[in-house]
């Protein structure tokens, strides 16, 4: 009778715990079976009523039927559990194509980001930086560069005067002369700058914009040393297949003085709208320094021989991103800027 | 320099394509800027011959020519060409040909008449307007009458050649002739240079019976030399001469001037030919001019002259400005008989001031302004004698007066091998550098490690050793120098100015603050724009430039704030809606000038922003970062009600060290609408020179407290015109030793609180680096801070 009793809790206990449908439905099931006043509760405690063995073999019944119920109610745990994650995460669910929110940066202007990029070129290969100022004198800007009295650059056409001793300096060049009178060699610079000249803003002019200076003197330094320098600045600059193309040319403050071109690294030398048709591109001067501008420092032009370069940032920016207005980079209009993040 | 290909070809064999020619040309240092191939932008352009002209039918305006094209049927053609007539030989292009600009030729009737082509002119040939004789500049191209008809005009002409623009540098004078560009290409391709010839056959009579030359000023005037031509013949010179001349970009004229252009063009060597019979006494008398003094040009032209101009006189009057222009005075006319042929050297640098201060620069100026080889002076006027002769165009008289007190003498100098070698990186032989010396026309023998080079004296540019090497290492090819790295010299080494600039930069950035850079020079008004004030002398200071672009350009910048007004009223007229921005850049003062007479140069920092992006608590939040980044960490913000620039109620001074380093607020609303802004603008101006000095980046790390804090929150009713500032300093002071920390959570006003009032709330951290606090104590703390706020700002503590 009660081994029937046990049977019919057993037999409905399996039943109920099929239907339940909620973690809640299993915790009222288990309180109804094995709470303190639970069905089984209920029978073990009567248990004291019987008979030795009949208590034998019912307590082990009971037992069984308890492991089994406590089996039943980890199953149909485990098996909700894992039925509810999946509705919640059906609810949860996102559009992952729509779009993100992204935090706002604001933009490194183009000819900063030239000029940083340039800096770390040189810097990487031994150059320090060095700074000067913008408003320069006469003599610094012209006489020390061998400039001769009546050079045309020193046209109040081409230069902007303060005084007629100051100006405001047309070339980072300068900064070359005022290192060589403070420093010894060797010594290894460039020095990213303003410069002014004289030209109404138009599409390729504009009376303010950058250059960078390079310097370096020391002894045996050699044109073919300018040569690896410069090569080496235009593959990392423009791409490691660039090519370099040194054309004889004439500075006052170097000799020899040479241009370089640089193979296009749009076409690739073949010929395009960027090189206009030659494959090549200019992009800066350079040269030996002359005598006379290591003599302006007290060098001695026997032991020491040196190189020097000027780049102008906002060709070589205006040739790597492709912008055909030199006055955007003063406009400063945010769709413009907001390009070079 | 232009340069007909073809014509380079009298001086130097050129056995190469066109276009290795210019490559190896370029490599050796004559750049050049554009190859033009001439008569090849054409297509079906004859020689034809008008055999009869009719009137048109229909209009009065037009005739209709029959030519012959040697072809068995003449070829009809309508045109309106006022300067056709029976007889002339013109170029003629056919029905299907295309002309430079484009332009299809096509059958076509005008008013009713077929027309079978078109009579050219030397414009629609594809010639630039100021080459073409001023004769058939407004009409139709009439050709010589030998040319066949119904010859390619390209061939009749010769128009087949290149025409090569080389860019010469300034140190290299002695290329801008064909002899010149010939020397060079003999030395690139290994040829020898042809001189032209220069003697002519018959001369007649003595030069000294017709002219005399006295030079009264020989530093401005190096050599003079004089030729005489008689019975002469002025006319139109041979198209051979006025190819070469149009190709080379001048205008042909007449024979005696073309020949000197002719030669000119062809050493470098300006020329000039006065009528004998406009020189008084045949006296050629070099001297200055007088001041006040006028005198009309060539170009009809009257101009006043000073004392500093050097000129020619005759016995007289002025005949020319030296190395500039003849004077019409003596100008030679169709009845011209004898000349006088003037082939001179003038000071460079008195010519150019002549030239600027007359506002008159000619191909002649512009030569001597470079300075012109004095040794020329002869052999060009012996060329002109000879072509005059060539030509038949007059008779040459005897002899050449020649004024040449200093002679220019070649100047000799040893340089070494071991040198050269050494500023080129290369290991070349003197023997190797002794041939390229050669190749150019120096002499050069070499002993040992020194080679004596003696220049051409056309080469004024080669004066010391590094000279040399970059003869050598043009000619042996710069891209055959090796290439190196340079070696040694110290690790490099960043400015600590560029390391901060590159630090704000990219925490600006982080910000959503885009970089912006202004031009350094601005209107002397741009800052009234902004409001400064009268007594602001430190904006007033200005560096001021003598020659600027303009007005609005014309004074250097002692703030940031104008332009980047300027900016945000561009971008928000633009429909830029949110727009921040930053400018790092240098203003400059006036009131300090250095020993060399610079003016101060120092850097600021401006943000800005509006649309949206925040207001004055986010702006001095982006500043309390920056400055807190760069190690300035103690900075006051100090209310600024004197500044017309700003909101007089949002504006603060910010100060650091005792040291003012910038000011902030929201710019006044009449500034903005000045700009056109139609919103709140927040601005700050940071002295980033200061800032840099200040910046402190080094620092040491504080050990993790090991034993747990209290937080506090405290809430009390204060006046308006309480600060924060004031009761954090009132918290922090009676908060003691234990405090360590205090932070505003909110300020309140509105519902339940008393007009002219604000509830301010304050989280307080207390905490003993080496034990647990008990409750009493900090309740005391707290207690106490209450009572201070209480006593010292008339605080009323809220309930929490």
């Amino acid at each position: 009778m009660i081994l029937d009793e046990l049977e019919a809790i057993r037999k409905d206990a399996e039943e109920s715990f099929e239907k339940a449908g909620s973690t809640e439905n299993v915790e009222e099931l288990r309180i109804k079976y094995l709470g303190k006043k639970g069905a089984l509760t209920k029978i073990l405690r009567s248990m004291g009523k019987l008979s030795p063995e009949e208590r034998k073999n019912v307590g082990q019944r009971a037992n069984e039927i308890r492991n089994g119920i406590e089996k039943f109610i980890d199953e149909k745990t485990t098996e909700l559990k894992k039925h509810q994650a999946a509705m919640k995460f059906r609810a949860e669910a996102l559009d992952v194509t729509a779009p993100g929110r992204i935090p706002k940066l604001g933009a490194e202007h183009p000819v900063t980001k030239t000029i940083d990029e340039m800096t770390r070129i040189f810097m990487n290969m031994g150059f320090s930086l060095t700074e000067g100022p913008e408003v320069e004198t006469v003599f610094m800007n012209f006489d020390a560069l061998n400039a001769g009295p009546n050079h045309p650059s020193r046209d109040m056409t081409d230069t902007f005067y303060i005084t007629d001793k100051t100006l405001l300096r047309t070339q980072t060049s300068p900064v070359q002369a005022r290192t060589l009178l403070t420093k010894k060699p060797p010594l290894k610079i460039i020095s990213p700058g303003r410069v002014y000249r004289c030209d109404t803003p138009d599409a390729t002019h504009s009376p303010v914009f950058h250059q960078v200076e390079g310097l370096a003197v020391g002894e045996g330094i050699t044109m073919a040393d300018l040569k690896g320098t410069l090569s080496e600045f235009a593959r990392q600059m423009f791409g490691p297949d660039t090519k370099t193309k040194f054309r004889p040319h004439h500075f006052p403050f170097t000799e020899p003085s040479a241009e370089v071109d640089v193979s296009c690294f749009k076409c690739g030398g073949e010929g395009c709208r960027v090189c206009k048709g030659s494959g090549w591109i200019e992009i800066l001067g350079c040269g030996m320094v002359h005598p006379n501008v290591l003599k302006v420092g007290g060098i001695d032009t026997e032991k020491y021989t040196g190189f020097a370069f000027g780049i102008g940032v906002e060709r070589i920016a205006m040739l790597k991103y492709e912008i055909d207005d030199i006055r955007l980079f003063y406009e400063n209009d945010e769709r413009f800027l907001k390009q070079f993040r | 320099m232009l340069v007909s290909v073809n014509w380079l070809k009298d001086y130097v064999d050129i056995d190469v394509p066109v276009s290795e020619f210019c490559d190896r040309m370029i490599l050796s240092g004559s750049n050049i800027e554009t190859v033009e191939k001439t008569g090849d932008s054409f297509s079906k352009i004859q020689v034809g011959k008008i055999v009869r002209i009719t009137p048109h039918p229909n209009a009065d305006k037009l005739v209709v020519c029959q030519l012959d094209v040697g072809e068995e049927e003449l070829l009809q053609i309508v045109t309106g060409a006022p300067n056709v007539f029976e007889g002339a030989t013109v170029p003629v292009i056919r029905n299907g040909g295309l002309l430079p600009d484009g332009t299809k030729i096509k059958k076509s009737k005008l008013r009713g008449e077929t027309s079978n082509g078109m009579l050219c002119s030397a414009a629609e040939m594809g010639y630039d307007d100021k080459v073409i004789s001023l004769d058939i500049r407004d009409g139709i191209w009439i050709l010589d009458d030998d040319l066949t008809p119904g010859m390619d005009i390209k061939e009749a002409l010769g128009l087949e050649d290149s025409v090569v623009d080389f860019e010469i540098t300034p140190n290299r004078p002695d290329c801008l002739s064909m002899i010149g560009m010939a020397r060079e290409a003999a030395a690139v391709f290994g040829h020898t240079l042809k001189y032209p010839e220069t003697s002519a056959e018959n001369e007649e009579g003595d030069v000294r019976d017709y002219v005399s030359v006295e030079i009264r000023k020989p530093d401005l005037c190096p050599r003079y030399t004089a030729r005489v031509i008689k019975d002469v013949k002025v006319g139109p010179s041979p198209w051979w001469m006025q190819k070469r001349l149009m190709h080379g970009g001048m205008r042909p004229v007449n024979n005696i001037v073309d020949i000197t252009n002719f030669v000119m063009m062809e050493y470098g060597q300006p020329l000039h030919a006065f009528d004998i019979s406009s020189v008084a006494g045949g006296k050629i008398i070099i001297d200055t001019a007088n001041d006040g003094e006028h005198f009309t040009t060539l170009d009809g032209t009257e101009r006043e002259l000073d004392s500093s101009m050097l000129m020619i006189h005759d016995a007289g009057k002025s005949i020319a400005v030296a190395g500039v222009m003849g004077g019409l005075n003596s100008e030679i006319t169709p009845d011209t008989s004898t000349v006088i042929l003037e082939s001179a050297n003038f000071n460079g640098d008195s010519v150019r001031l002549t030239s600027k201060k007359l506002g008159l620069r000619t191909e002649a100026s512009g030569r001597y302004e470079k300075g012109i080889d004095a040794n020329l002076c002869s052999e060009a006027a012996d060329r002109v004698c000879r072509l005059i002769e060539q030509l038949g165009c007059g008779t040459v008289v005897g002899g050449i007066v020649d004024e040449y007190p200093e002679v220019s003498e070649p100047k000799p100098l040893d340089v070494r091998v071991s040198r050269i070698n050494h500023i080129l990186g290369t290991d070349l032989s003197g023997e190797e550098m002794t041939r390229i010396f050669t190749s150019l026309e120096m002499e050069a023998v070499q002993n040992e490690d020194v080679i004596r080079v003696i220049p051409p004296t056309v080469r004024q540019d080669l004066l010391i050793e590094e000279d040399y090497a970059e003869e050598v290492a043009r000619m042996y090819g710069y891209d055959r120098l090796p290439e190196t790295l340079a070696a040694g010299g110290a690790a490099a080494a960043m400015t600590t100015e560029e390391t901060i600039r590159q630090q704000a930069r990219a925490i600006l950035n982080a910000y959503g603050l885009d970089e912006i850079l202004t031009y350094s020079f601005v209107s002397p008004t741009s800052i009234e724009k902004v409001n400064v004030s009268e007594n602001d002398l430190m904006h007033r200071n200005f560096v001021k430039i003598i020659n600027p672009l303009g007005e609005e350009n014309s004074v250097m910048r002692t703030m940031l704030i104008p332009n980047m007004m300027d900016v945000l009223s561009k971008n928000y007229a633009q429909g830029n809606k949110k727009v921040g921005m930053f400018e790092i850049g240098r203003i400059f003062n006036d009131s300090h000038i250095n020993c060399d007479g610079q003016p101060a140069e120092a850097e600021d920092l401006c943000i800005a922003f509006y649309g949206g992006k925040g207001d004055f608590y986010t702006l001095k939040g982006y500043v309390q970062g920056l400055l807190d980044k760069l190690g300035i960490p103690d900075v006051e913000y100090r209310p600024e009600k004197g500044l017309a620039t700003y909101h007089p109620g949002r504006c603060a001074n910010i100060i650091a060290n005792g040291e003012l380093i910038g000011t902030m607020g929201e710019i006044r609303p009449d500034v903005s609408e000045r700009y056109g802004i139609d919103e709140d603008v927040y601005l700050c101006e940071l002295l980033f020179t200061a800032i840099m000095r200040q910046t402190d980046t080094e620092f040491v790390y504080k050990p993790l407290p090991k034993y747990p804090a209290v937080t506090r929150d405290i809430a009390v009713l204060v006046d308006e015109e309480v600060t924060i500032a004031e009761m954090e300093r009132i918290i922090t002071e009676k908060g003691g030793s234990i405090l360590e920390s205090v932070s505003l959570f909110d300020v309140y006003r509105g519902k339940q609180i008393e007009e002219g009032k604000k509830s301010v709330a304050f989280a307080l951290v207390y905490r003993d680096p080496d034990r647990t606090l008990k409750d009493e104590e900090v309740t005391q703390q707290q207690e106490n801070v209450i009572a201070g706020l209480e006593k010292e700002c008339g605080a009323e503590l809220r309930k929490m």
